[in-house]
């Protein structure tokens, strides 16, 4: 294992001889998914607690202490203990190194050897939780993660854990290629103007003028920087044009 | 790029998009079931292959693309899957119990010693400071626990009057895991967290048994204590002393780095650790409903003691499942490919 020339890659050695390329989440991405988690699971296990107390209420009636019943117990807190305190370790497991937080964060957790976690390591991951949470709010799990190469927290240290984002674009990125491909302004020129296009609004007005002028100098050599006129459009018509 | 070199890249995407295509729709069946045949799973590998190839050249000729992105992201989808572990719950709790707890308890036996000395240490430590000033009690007793003992009665009366058992024990189990837990994670600190952990456990105990024995609640302590005790004391010493191997891996790596000698230790630990779990559930239920109940007498909370202990250590030792069943599933195991 290498570290990779880019300080946000982690690069696994593969069988294969083509090393696998992961890019390392930082303190961003790892605290956007876990705020998601803790707020799924403290409505989910508020959820269960107060539906369960409703239901008990309605069934057990006014004269009944149902505080104080096994069923109100095991059937209402200790549920509800459980979902907040299991929370991670279970999806985890279920999905294989991803809980909702995560995926909507678009992080997941991989092995130093870049494969899914085994249960063992999810476990080690999560019970060392007690520590990266010490004192409060997490402190040393923050601290860790920030002073590590890779971005890991001590539960990540034990298990050979680490959090990478997680790239699930491949079955819409290669539902787009074809139209990339069937361009003649071939498939590098293509991609740069689909992504460039994409992104036009996400852009500062001078930087996208800039951008689109240069690149469409290269697919229009005839055009002079003062033809230009509205770049966006006349991008757009230059791939639809190609890919007729 | 010249037009022609163009024209043999186009022609070679032209050529790949179908196949990558094909790989990521069975790379994406997979991930939500298991393979349906060996097929699938040798299409997958040669998938991997091939990506690998793929996206080697994209490396090269096409490093800032969209393509390569994508191919990236196929091939490390495709790493991850292949490198999953095997689902063997069966043969892998089989192998708990009978190779990888015995042996890493083995390892332990120094530690587990150290740790029980020092338990047993602080416990007299503190039971003698507190036989010789009663007032230190309070460093380690609430308010409320002291008048109730100086009063002639054990703190346990008044919660077995109003709790059900089932809730005790629950209560209880909980607070013991989380107890070992501490014990063992505090190892982190080069050991310190969890010699602290231990120390402050058998100076609690010790403290306990001298106040109680000045006003002579000692025995009645001892009879609520012994069902249960010895094996949730004595787990407590051995989830310490992996806390305690925890630190020296860091503190004396050998060999290894820090960090994998780190996570050796702790990927051996968290194995002992659900057994001792379990143990702890089992101690739960023993103090919610015998060593609260005083139909039990003394004879037989001693015999329940003992008896429990002896199943943890035949348990921890490997003992216990040297029959003739485990010994064909951990034949049956051993078999199996890695």
């Amino acid at each position: 294992m290498t570290e990779h020339a880019l300080a946000t890659d982690y690069i696994v050695d593969s069988v294969t001889g083509v090393d696998v390329s992961l890019p390392v989440a930082g303190l961003g991405g790892r605290s956007f998914a876990f705020v998601i988690d803790w707020h799924i699971r403290i409505i989910l296990a508020l959820a269960w607690i107060y539906g369960g107390d409703f239901l008990v209420k309605r069934l057990a009636g006014p004269d009944v202490l149902y505080q104080e019943t096994l069923a109100y117990i095991f059937g209402v807190i200790v549920p509800g203990a459980a979902i907040y305190f299991l929370y991670h370790l279970v999806l985890e497991v279920a999905m294989h190194g991803r809980t909702p937080g995560k995926r909507m964060a678009g992080v997941r957790v991989v092995t130093r050897e870049g494969g899914t976690p085994g249960a063992g390591a999810l476990v080690v991951r999560n019970v060392f939780r007690i520590i990266d949470s010490m004192p409060l709010f997490y402190v040393v799990g923050l601290a860790t993660t920030a002073l590590t190469a890779q971005h890991v927290r001590i539960g990540d240290l034990a298990a050979g854990t680490l959090l990478v984002y997680d790239r699930r674009t491949t079955r819409d990125s290669l539902a787009s290629l074809p139209a990339s491909l069937a361009s003649s302004l071939g498939p590098q020129y293509a991609e740069v103007i689909e992504d460039l296009l994409a992104r036009w609004k996400e852009l500062e007005p001078d930087v996208r003028q800039q951008l689109g002028r240069a690149l469409l100098q290269r697919v229009e050599p005839q055009v002079t920087a003062e033809q230009t006129g509205d770049i966006q459009a006349r991008l757009r018509d230059a791939l639809a044009r190609s890919q007729q | 790029m010249s037009a022609q070199s163009d024209q043999a890249l186009r022609a070679w995407l032209e050529k790949r998009v179908p196949q990558w295509r094909r790989i990521a729709t069975l790379h994406h069946d997979l991930s939500r079931a298991r393979a349906a045949n060996a097929k699938d799973a040798m299409d997958l590998a040669e998938g991997y292959r091939s990506v690998a190839r793929d996206l080697s050249m994209a490396r090269r000729l096409m490093p800032a693309s969209r393509t390569r992105q994508t191919l990236e992201s196929l091939y490390a989808d495709l790493h991850a899957m292949l490198h999953r572990p095997a689902h063997r719950l069966r043969s892998d709790l089989v192998r708990i119990f009978r190779v990888d707890v015995p042996a890493f308890v083995h390892d332990l036996r120094m530690y587990i010693v150290a740790v029980t000395v020092l338990f047993l240490a602080t416990a007299a430590a503190a039971a003698w400071l507190v036989a010789s000033n009663g007032d230190l009690i309070g460093l380690l007793l609430g308010e409320e626990t002291v008048s109730a003992l100086e009063r002639g009665e054990l703190w346990t009366d008044s919660v077995l009057s109003v709790v059900p058992p089932a809730v005790i024990s629950v209560g209880l189990l909980t607070n013991n895991i989380v107890v070992m837990l501490s014990a063992f994670c505090a190892g982190v600190f080069f050991g310190l967290g969890t010699f602290y952990v231990i120390g402050m456990n058998g100076a609690l105990l010790g403290a306990l048994f001298a106040f109680t024995a000045r006003y002579d609640l000692g025995m009645r302590l001892f009879e609520f204590a012994v069902a249960h005790g010895l094996v949730e004391l004595s787990v407590i010493c051995v989830a310490g002393a992996a806390g305690a191997a925890l630190g020296e891996a860091l503190i004396r790596p050998g060999t290894r780095t820090r960090r994998e000698a780190f996570q050796q230790v702790s990927g051996r630990s968290i194995k002992l650790l659900g057994v001792l779990a379990l143990l702890l559930i089992g101690c739960g239920f023993i103090e919610g409903y015998i060593s609260t109940d005083p139909a039990f007498p003394l004879i037989s909370r001693i015999i329940i003691g003992v008896g429990y202990w002896l199943l943890m250590v035949s348990i921890l030792n490997g003992r216990l499942f040297e029959g003739r069943l485990f010994k064909r599933r951990a034949a049956a195991t051993a078999s199996q490919p890695a």
